[in-house]
Order: C-alpha cells, then structure tokens, then sequence
C-alpha cells in the first residue's frame, strides 16, 4: 500500500515533472498566461498520460523493443486525437486559445518519457498510478506558473478581478515574462531542495 | 508574400522565443557552440522535409479520402520515419557525419518544433482554394526559415553560456534556471521586432 502511494505521490513532488525532471516545457510556457488554459492543457495532458500509460503496459508484453517507440507514438497520438477532438465539440473557446498545442501533446516529453521510462516494464494498475500522480503534478505545476502570470500580469484569478490598485505588469504575460517566472521557479526549488537535504545529513 | 513569411519566421514569431516549441532542446544542447550549431542544422534539414512531406499527405491522402482529423497521427508517423530513414541513410553514407549528428536525430523526433511547423503550415497554408504550387512554396520556406531561426537562436545561446561557465552564478540557479533567464532576456529583445509589418 505505501509503494503504491509513492508512485502516485513520487510525480507530484520529488519527480515533477516540470520543476525536478524539466520535461514537457514547450506547452507550460506557452499556454500558462490565464489558469483557465493552465488548467485545460493540463487536464488533457492528464488524460494522454493515464490512456497511453493503461494501453502501452498492458502490451507491454506484445510490442517488440526494437520498434516500440513507434509503437508508442501510434498510442499516444491516438488519445491526443481523442482529446483533439472531444475539445473541439465541447469545449470550442478552450481548444482555441490552447490552438497548435493540443495536438502538441504526442510530442510532450512527459508523456513519451513515463511509457519509456515506466509503463513498458511495471502492471497496469501501478502505471496508472504513475500517469495520475504525474498528471496532477504537471496540472499543479500548471496552476502554479499561470496563477502568477495571471495575477501579476493581469490582475485576475480565473478571470475575478483581484488586484484592484494596482497596475497589471504586462510583460509577465507576454513570452519573455513565462521563460524569466520559469526560470526563478526551477532555480528557488532548487534552492528548497538543496537545504532540505542539508538538514537531513545533519540529522542523520 | 515570400518576405514576410522569411522575416515572421526567423525573427517576429520565432519558435523558440516567442512560440516555445523546442525548448528542450534549446536547454539540452546549447552549452557549447559547435553542439548547439549541428543540432540546429538537422533540425532545420528535417524541418524543410518535413514541411514536403507533411504537404504530400495531406493534400494527396488525408483530403482525397475525408479523413483530415487523422491529420496528427499520420503527420508524427512520417516525421518519425523520416527521421530514421535519414539516421539510416547518414550511417550508410558517412561514418564521420553519423557520428557528428546521428545522435541528434533520434532527439529531433520527439523534438516539438518540427511537429509544430506540419501542424502550423498545415492551419496557414494548406486551405482550400489555395493554389497548390504556392502552398506547396511556401510551406517549404516556412519550414526552411523557421529552422534558420532556431539555429540563430540556438548559437546565440550557447554563446553566451560558454561564457556564463566563468561566472559566479548561485549553485541552485546553476544550468537550466539562469538558461530561462537568458532567454527571457533574448526574447524580449526578439519582442523589438514584433511591430514589423510588410
């Protein structure tokens, strides 16, 4: 029970994606400027990760090692289409703003790397586990860089006025404010780890 | 026409800097020059095939049978064969220029911006009523300068962190953190351009 929890937690901290492994950046930074995006991008991300991660491990057994990564691409890409799609009928604003980057995700890191990296060797259900945990990971990763942006570029949370005196710094939304909020992310995380470790070789 | 899909493309909506496709690459391999400049060159040759290829199938399969929805499978399977007909190609012909760039094309496969450049020539330029031959044109050059732009930016990064290894930067802001800074600093330079109309 408590390894089964870790692979569900491990992608939600110490294996995060975004912030500890640096994967999957291309579709964080660009559709990060409202948590309304954040969310969607990270929603369908989640459901990618969980439908190729059930499929591929249970072939794992079928699909031979010299061409899996094709066969790996077939699967992904056909649950990106599934999303590409059901976003375009019922969620057509959504599927606008997130444009190019919906069909992007068959060539998101995250989601290749965890068949590579885990599902090809582990059970079903542990895998599942694993696409769960790395999908709320990048969804809260998400939600942490839009929020910024969004607050300190717009003014808004989820579109509610918050910041009423207060000047909205316009630069954070544009593309150079993503990569610089990114940036300080990785490097203060980084920097929280680097201590925490400390501590606990002290304590040891 | 041609002009200002050449300048859209390398410097207004660079992929990297203003578009954010490729990143990993651009932070994997820009720490020394002479990486950063073949990596950028494969890209761009597969890139500007790419660009082909994508407009052949889809003009002459996916439309002719109705069946433009399965535009992104058939669009990453021919890129991703490609690809590995080019290492195959590369490690028959020359064992000096495999070792050179054949351990950069595996990376371009899943590397978003060439998916990137089939899925946006294919919004732009692939429309009905649009004269095949121009489409066909400017799909190339779109993907031909698109790929210029990268190595631009690419060989300006890993510039700047060779001479960043000299420099007393905090060790947890060391790598991929003070590369996003930089980078936010080029693409706001890069943001100088994004009043040019044609």
């Amino acid at each position: 029970m408590k390894k089964l929890a870790r692979e569900f937690l491990k992608g939600i901290t110490h294996e995060n994606p975004t912030f500890r492994l640096i994967l999957g950046l291309c579709p964080t930074l660009a559709v990060s400027t409202s948590v309304e995006n954040g969310i969607g991008m990270g929603m369908a991300a989640t459901f990618v990760l969980l439908g190729s991660n059930i499929i591929i491990s249970s072939l794992r057994k079928v699909i031979p090692d010299q061409i899996r990564i094709p066969c790996f691409i077939v699967v992904i890409a056909t649950f990106v289409t599934i999303v590409e799609l059901a976003m375009k009928a019922y969620a057509p604003a959504l599927s606008r703003a997130l444009g190019i980057f919906v069909p992007l995700i068959v060539v998101n890191c995250v989601v290749l790397g965890r068949a590579e990296a885990f599902a090809r060797k582990e059970p079903v259900f542990v895998s599942m586990l694993d696409a769960m945990g790395m999908g709320v990971g990048f969804t809260l990763a998400l939600v942490l860089i839009s929020g910024i942006r969004e607050i300190l570029g717009n003014g808004t949370f989820l579109g509610f006025l918050i910041m009423k005196s207060f000047e909205p710094v316009l630069f954070i939304v544009l593309a150079p404010g993503a990569l610089l909020v990114i940036g300080l992310l990785i490097g203060f995380i980084n920097m929280l780890a680097k201590k925490r470790a400390a501590k606990v070789s002290r304590v040891k | 026409m041609f002009l200002s899909v050449v300048i859209g493309a390398i410097f207004i909506n660079n992929f990297i800097l203003s578009k954010f496709l490729g990143l990993c690459s651009f932070i994997g391999i820009s720490k020394e020059t002479r990486p950063a400049l073949y990596m950028g060159v494969s890209v761009t040759f597969v890139m500007t095939c790419a660009s082909m290829i994508t407009w052949a199938i889809y003009n002459f399969v996916l439309v002719p049978f109705h069946i433009e929805y399965l535009r992104t499978i058939s669009f990453i399977l021919v890129i991703a064969s490609f690809v590995q007909l080019v290492e195959m190609v590369i490690k028959k012909l020359s064992q000096g220029l495999y070792r050179t760039l054949g351990i950069y094309l595996p990376l371009i496969t899943v590397n978003c911006a060439v998916l990137g450049v089939a899925v946006l020539n294919s919004e732009t330029f692939f429309k009905h009523g649009m004269n095949p031959a121009a489409s066909f044109v400017l799909s190339t050059l779109q993907g031909f300068c698109v790929g210029i732009g990268f190595i631009l930016v690419m060989l300006f990064m890993s510039g700047i962190r060779e001479r960043l290894e000299l420099c007393d930067v905090p060790s947890s802001f060391k790598d991929a953190p003070i590369a996003f800074i930089i980078a936010s600093l080029m693409s706001m330079a890069f943001m100088g351009f994004s009043g040019f109309r044609f």
